[in-house]
């Protein structure tokens, strides 16, 4: 199927855009900026702005940089670096480089600190790579209801890449790490314009530390990383949230005792018993509430929008992604009547159980007039997308199955 | 070739310039809002989050960015603050 977003562009400045961004149309340029359910003024402060080094996104702030991901990019299994989302919480954002770049490893956990420079970390450790999602806790915050405050994302807080480096369980071991850490701890060269702001530090279990798939990345779909996405080394860990995947990367702490700071803890909370969560950070749970660990199954149509007109007796390919916490997708279904009736989608290649699913459905309406699409994945072990939205005060983990609507005419 | 379009289309159109064009509605205590909140980010986190909190869910994050974030504001300059917030941008 040919959407009307897979045709060039000519944007209002002349020039000529591959990839759907969209110029003269006023309607069409609003509905690129978000689903209508976001807040109205999040839709009315929006709008496509270039990042230094990055294509044109949905900008949320300017300062910090909060730029979302356009939909149609997700068309692609692997999201391109010049347009992967951007989520800073704190202004002060260094240009790195490596010349003079040195990750500290140290901490009251391990026994021989030490520091390891670029080169060494992409010289002397074997480098691995992971496809993984990479998906801010908040993505689609902006469609909790009630709303709740807080950068207010649409669908593109999220990509999936191929990421590149060292792994973190072998830096640790290089430097002596000891049993009883019991929370491995990062910060990056980012912070607060004021002294005062807690600077983003962050930190997680012992036993995800030294999971095998989480890395210490140099690379992203097989180039450095962009400065917008943490270079020249950033955390990555497969399955959870990318609060966890600091930026920047200054230095690694191993800690005995769980680590006190902001950004841990009341930042990042959500609700005990609420979701079906499988890991577990022990070591920073409350009676009423834990950091938030992997993210929840979802899906997402990326090929057909709200209100898109088809003709009659034309056959429609529905088409999107679908991923988990690292079980990986076993199952996506589609429904062309609003949920009564459900049909399996074909998935596409399995490119590991941490990257997102491709998946997509071919089907020609038998009759003309509004039809609600929906999606619907199911993961390895079995859970599933919610219908009705699980509030929580953050607005996190919210994977409602999407109904899109669509006129056949 | 994306990236000569990026470098292209930055020259046109550099983001973190276009932070200086963002106007808030006017208002009593537009000024102050101005003057304190761009210290540490710019001013489209306000429009962003409305229209959907009421006067003491906009008293809460100008508490939070003081008494969290460290935000060097005098409490009856806070009060002024909240007002223009729920005034302009709240529910």
């Amino acid at each position: 199927m040919q959407t009307r977003r897979d045709f060039l562009k000519v944007s209002a400045g002349g020039l000529l855009l591959a990839g759907g961004i969209r110029g003269a149309d006023p309607a069409s340029a609003a509905d690129s900026l978000g689903p209508a359910a976001l807040p109205s003024g999040t839709l009315q402060s929006a709008q496509l702005a270039s990042l230094p080094g990055k294509l044109p996104l949905i900008k949320k702030s300017f300062r910090p940089p909060n730029f979302e991901t356009p939909v149609h990019f997700f068309n692609e299994a692997f999201t391109p670096n010049d347009a992967f989302f951007v989520r800073y919480h704190l202004a002060d954002i260094p240009q790195v480089g490596v010349q003079n770049w040195k990750l500290a490893v140290a901490g009251d956990a391990l026994d021989k600190p030490v520091e390891i420079t670029y080169e060494e970390l992409s010289r002397d450790f074997e480098q691995v790579e992971v496809a993984a999602v990479c998906m801010c806790s908040g993505n689609r915050r902006g469609l909790s209801q009630p709303h709740v405050p807080g950068v207010q994302w649409g669908h593109g807080a999220i990509g999936n890449a191929r990421w590149r480096g060292a792994r973190l369980r072998d830096v640790l071991a290089k430097a002596g790490v000891r049993k009883d850490a019991v929370e491995i701890v990062f910060d990056g060269a980012d912070r607060g314009v004021l002294d005062k702001t807690p600077d983003f530090v962050k930190s997680i279990p012992a036993w995800k530390a030294m999971d095998e798939n989480t890395l210490v990345a140099l690379a992203m779909n097989g180039e450095k990383l962009p400065h917008w996405n943490g270079f020249p080394a950033r955390i990555v860990v497969p399955g959870w949230t990318a609060t966890y995947w600091v930026k920047h990367l200054t230095s690694i702490g191993a800690t005995a005792k769980p680590y006190q700071g902001f950004w841990m803890n009341p930042a990042y909370r959500i609700p005990k018993g609420k979701f079906p969560i499988v890991d577990r950070f022990v070591s920073q749970e409350t009676e009423a509430n834990m950091p938030i660990t992997e993210m929840v199954v979802n899906s997402l149509v990326t090929n057909v929008e709200e209100g898109q007109k088809f003709a009659f007796g034309q056959e429609i390919t529905l088409a999107g992604v679908a991923w988990d916490g690292g079980f990986g997708i076993a199952t996506v279904e589609v429904s062309e009547d609003g949920g009564r009736n459900w049909r399996s989608a074909q998935l596409g290649s399995d490119l590991g159980r941490f990257s997102w699913r491709q998946w997509s459905h071919r089907f020609t309406p038998a009759r003309a007039g509004s039809h609600t699409l929906t999606a619907k994945a199911t993961n390895r072990a079995g859970a599933t997308q919610t219908f009705d939205l699980i509030f929580n005060p953050a607005g996190y983990h919210n994977n409602v199955v999407q109904r899109i609507n669509i006129e056949v005419a | 070739m994306r990236t000569i379009l990026a470098l292209l289309l930055f020259a046109a159109v550099p983001a973190l310039a276009q932070e200086s064009q963002l106007r808030l509605r006017d208002g009593p205590g537009r000024q102050l809002v101005e003057a304190n909140c761009v210290m540490c980010h710019s001013l489209d986190y306000i429009p962003m989050n409305s229209p959907f909190l009421d006067r003491k869910g906009w008293e809460a994050s100008v508490n939070k960015m003081i008494k969290v974030m460290g935000a060097p504001i005098a409490e009856a300059d806070a009060q002024k603050i909240a007002d223009y917030l729920a005034g302009q941008y709240g529910k």
